[in-house]
């Protein structure tokens, strides 16, 4: 009997060969890809050319001519389009931490309350939760401000509120705390306490755990934490700060802290929009920790303040964190809407600039490449932080 | 001899007052929390009443509704539209009846809500007898295109066909017409606006990004280089910018990429910076159902001699595509949402309707709470009901059930 041998130089054809469809495919979309690009590019050139506008980035040395009327660093007209860009990066970078900071914690009672047993309280979260999240972001936006912060009196008939804070036509006037002469001296005598204290904590915590004798690192620690800062209290006289409180004086308020209705608009409709995903994160990390989890702890004879430390809030921390970045990222970019209530960040500095400049190209790559380096950092950050609460698996 | 018969008596029904014990007083700080809960709610309800009924003004709203509808759509083709919406509510009716789980929930929701708008109180001339028997027809379509769809006549694929056709019918000849002609005499995409821009808008976002969605997450896991590099990079720019800047890319600076005497229309602009956007997200969704299939699958599929291409549309997709049906649709009702952008560059959607119905009159200048609480309850029915039925189907596929 023989069999049939196949035929041993049979070649495969190229297309039924697969190395050879891949390399096919490859060059096909690049070929494809790099045509488009040139296409784009020539046709870019041909239009530039024509207008007189060259690609460079030498404007952004130009006095950029336009005011901007709420600013963290000095600026005014006549300084450059560089300068008016970073003024817009601030102001971008200042209304999302604030955002940040406030919808956290917001999302995090909410996401509480929705857990509640108190029936009640759950229904007022869920109905706080499905409010925002079923209505866009720009229309929540424009109630703010246009509903809102517009709509307050003026400011010889302002709402007071206790601090004292004043609400008005023209923005928020709060209370605020400022340094006197000596209080740079208590500032760098709090960081110090509290850059100490957590060395502190950390070493002695791991002399603890190596040797197993009794370090008392959280007694020490704590200590150290407010001993330092009495130290600088009484260095700077007893008197760091001074309460700098608001006084109407004439047609205005002088003194305080001022926020522009813009600001506070954006500022709390962020929050508030925010705040009901990070209350839906929050619910369902608190949500993913096992009841046996706490059952266990509670049977190894942990106290309820361990229990929560080390079981409940590491493992919610897991499921919560990721989503979270992903909130926070979600909150900077959308601060770009700012624009459509005349808050002036990247954004609409960017428009701006190309108004004044005539040159879109080079400052739409600017503004897109900022906020890109921007999520980059912080999600780059946050996974840091993330991969070192993960649990490590198998 | 049985004496415990007469003495069980079933349990009796929860009661009132056990409940509100058990669910709002148990411990002095829960009936705090309550005591608070209740002061809070009364002041709100009852100021929000107050406000809504008695000093809010809604003629901004009331007295041009078919703005917030149409937009500067000409009056005497209002037809046009209109029809393109008894064409879709039909064919959605025909979906229903063919993939009764996926749209159930979301058809009754719709026929509910179209036979509301053609009884809505609102004694304005220009909702006319005729607008409201559309609304009424609409509705009864969607429920006789159901009973067409549960019959034998038509099947997936012809109702996808008729999809396919009713779509390029509606967005590229009923609604901006053929240039030159009586019948249907062209109309220009600025007169578009209200309704009817956010649905087109929407729509169209949802049903172009979701394939490039799909195709973008395949490529980011395929193993030639080239391809994976370029989703790669493609997903992350777009998913590491607002969706202003998009936008703003696509009606502004796109223009300077493309030969100088080539003309897009601003909506068309638009709608590409929503489906980029889209699809990146997509993207990201499709890929982690991708990333939830077991290689058996996929070794299983190549075992039965299937080759690359049938393993992924037979095999692979189907059941990833089950996986992130609520992700999915998350991401749609973001989008729906998202349609209000296009105010910034300058197109009159709902939202843009709202600021210019403003501007109608020097009284309603200071209206602007009437009329943005309008647009977003609009928006707030739809996306709950997207939700609700999201939720609904989650439940009939038993997603995350084994």
């Amino acid at each position: 009997m023989t069999v049939a041998k196949p035929p041993q130089s049979e070649r495969i054809p190229p297309w039924r060969d697969e190395r050879f469809l891949r390399m096919g495919t490859q060059i096909v979309s690049s070929v494809l890809m790099l045509f488009l690009i040139y296409w784009a590019i020539s046709n870019f050139i041909a239009i530039t050319q024509q207008r007189g506008m060259p690609l460079t980035y030498r404007f952004l040395k130009e006095p950029a001519g336009f005011p901007i009327s709420e600013s963290y660093i000095p600026y005014d007209p006549t300084m450059s389009f560089g300068r008016a860009f970073r003024v817009g990066l601030t102001n971008t970078l200042v209304v999302s931490i604030t955002g940040i900071f406030f919808a956290t914690w917001l999302g995090f009672f909410v996401g509480l309350a929705r857990l509640s047993s108190n029936w009640l309280v759950s229904r007022i979260a869920l109905a706080f939760i499905e409010f925002h999240r079923n209505i866009p972001l720009l229309v929540l936006l424009f109630i703010w401000y246009f509903g809102v912060f517009v709509k307050l009196p003026p400011v010889k008939e302002s709402i007071t509120l206790p601090g004292p804070l004043y609400l008005s036509q023209r923005g928020l006037y709060l209370t605020w705390p400022r340094l006197t002469e000596t209080g740079p001296l208590f500032i760098a005598f709090l960081t110090a306490g509290i850059a100490i204290s957590v060395i502190a904590f950390k070493v002695l915590r791991e002399r603890r755990i190596k040797t197993g004798q009794n370090t008392y690192y959280l007694p020490v620690s704590l200590a150290l934490l407010i001993i330092i800062p009495v130290i600088g209290w009484i260095a700077a006289k007893g008197k760091p700060f001074w309460v700098d409180v608001p006084v109407l004086q004439g047609f205005n308020y002088q003194g305080g802290l001022r926020l522009s209705p813009e600001f506070a608009a954006l500022t709390v409709g962020l929050t508030t929009y925010t705040a009901a995903f990070i209350a839906e994160v929050f619910r369902a990390g608190i949500l993913a920790v096992q009841k046996g989890q706490v059952e266990a702890a509670r049977a190894l004879g942990l106290p309820p303040a361990q229990v929560l430390s080390l079981v409940v809030i590491p493992q919610a921390l897991r499921v919560v964190i990721p989503p979270l970045i992903s909130q926070y990222l979600n909150l900077t970019k959308n601060s770009s809407l700012a624009l459509t209530i005349g808050y002036q960040e990247l954004f609409a500095i960017g428009k701006v600039t190309i108004n004044q400049a005539g040159r879109a190209v080079p400052v739409f790559l600017m503004v897109m490449a900022t906020y890109l380096a921007i999520s980059l950092i912080t999600s780059g950050i946050l996974n840091i932080y993330n991969r070192r609460v993960q649990f490590i698996e198998r | 001899m049985n004496t415990t018969s007469d003495s069980v008596t079933p349990p009796a029904p929860p009661r009132m007052l056990e409940w509100i014990q058990k669910n709002l007083f148990n411990g002095w700080l829960n009936s705090a929390l309550t005591l608070i809960a209740l002061v809070f709610l009364y002041f709100v309800v009852v100021s929000s009443a107050r406000w809504a009924f008695f000093t809010a003004d809604w003629r901004p709203v009331t007295t041009a509704p078919l703005l917030f509808l149409v937009g500067q759509y000409p009056r005497e083709q209002l037809w046009r539209p209109g029809l393109s919406m008894l064409l879709s509510t039909f064919m959605i009716g025909i979906s229903w009846g063919i993939w009764p789980r996926y749209l159930k929930a979301f058809s009754i929701f719709l026929v509910v809500l179209l036979a509301g708008m053609a009884i809505v109180p609102l004694e304005t001339p220009t909702i006319t007898l005729g607008i409201r028997a559309a609304f009424l027809a609409a509705s009864l379509l969607i429920y006789a295109g159901y009973l067409l769809g549960r019959s034998k006549f038509v099947n997936a694929r012809l109702a996808v066909m008729l999809w396919t056709v009713i779509a390029v019918l509606i967005s590229l000849v009923l609604l901006p017409g053929i240039p030159k002609s009586s019948a249907l005499p062209s109309v220009p995409t600025t007169a578009w606006g209200g309704l009817l821009i956010t649905l087109l808008l929407a729509i169209g976002g949802i049903l172009l990004s979701f394939p490039i969605g799909v195709l973008l997450a395949l490529g980011r896991r395929s193993s030639l280089p080239v391809v994976k590099v370029f989703s790669i990079l493609f997903i992350e720019v777009i998913r590491g910018v607002p969706l202003v800047t998009i936008l703003f890319m696509f009606s502004v600076i796109l223009a300077l990429f493309l030969p100088a005497e080539s003309r897009i229309d601003r909506i068309l602009r638009a709608l590409m910076g929503m489906v980029v956007f889209s699809a990146a997200y997509t993207a990201e969704n499709v890929r982690g159902g991708l990333q939830a299939i077991p290689p058996g699958q996929v070794e299983a599929a190549k075992a039965l001699g299937l080759n690359g291409f049938q393993t992924t549309t037979l095999i692979v997709l189907p059941q990833a595509l089950r996986l992130v049906i609520p992700a999915i649709v998350g991401q749609f009702i973001s989008l729906f949402k998202d349609t209000t952008l296009v105010v910034i560059v300058g197109i009159n959607d709902l939202l843009g309707v709202g600021n210019s119905v403003l501007k109608l009159s020097p009284e309603f200048f200071r209206l602007q709470m009437e009329v943005y609480l309008f647009i977003a309850a609009i928006f707030w029915v739809f996306s709950y009901f997207m939700s609700y039925a999201s939720l609904q189907l989650e439940k009939s596929l038993g997603v995350g059930e084994r």
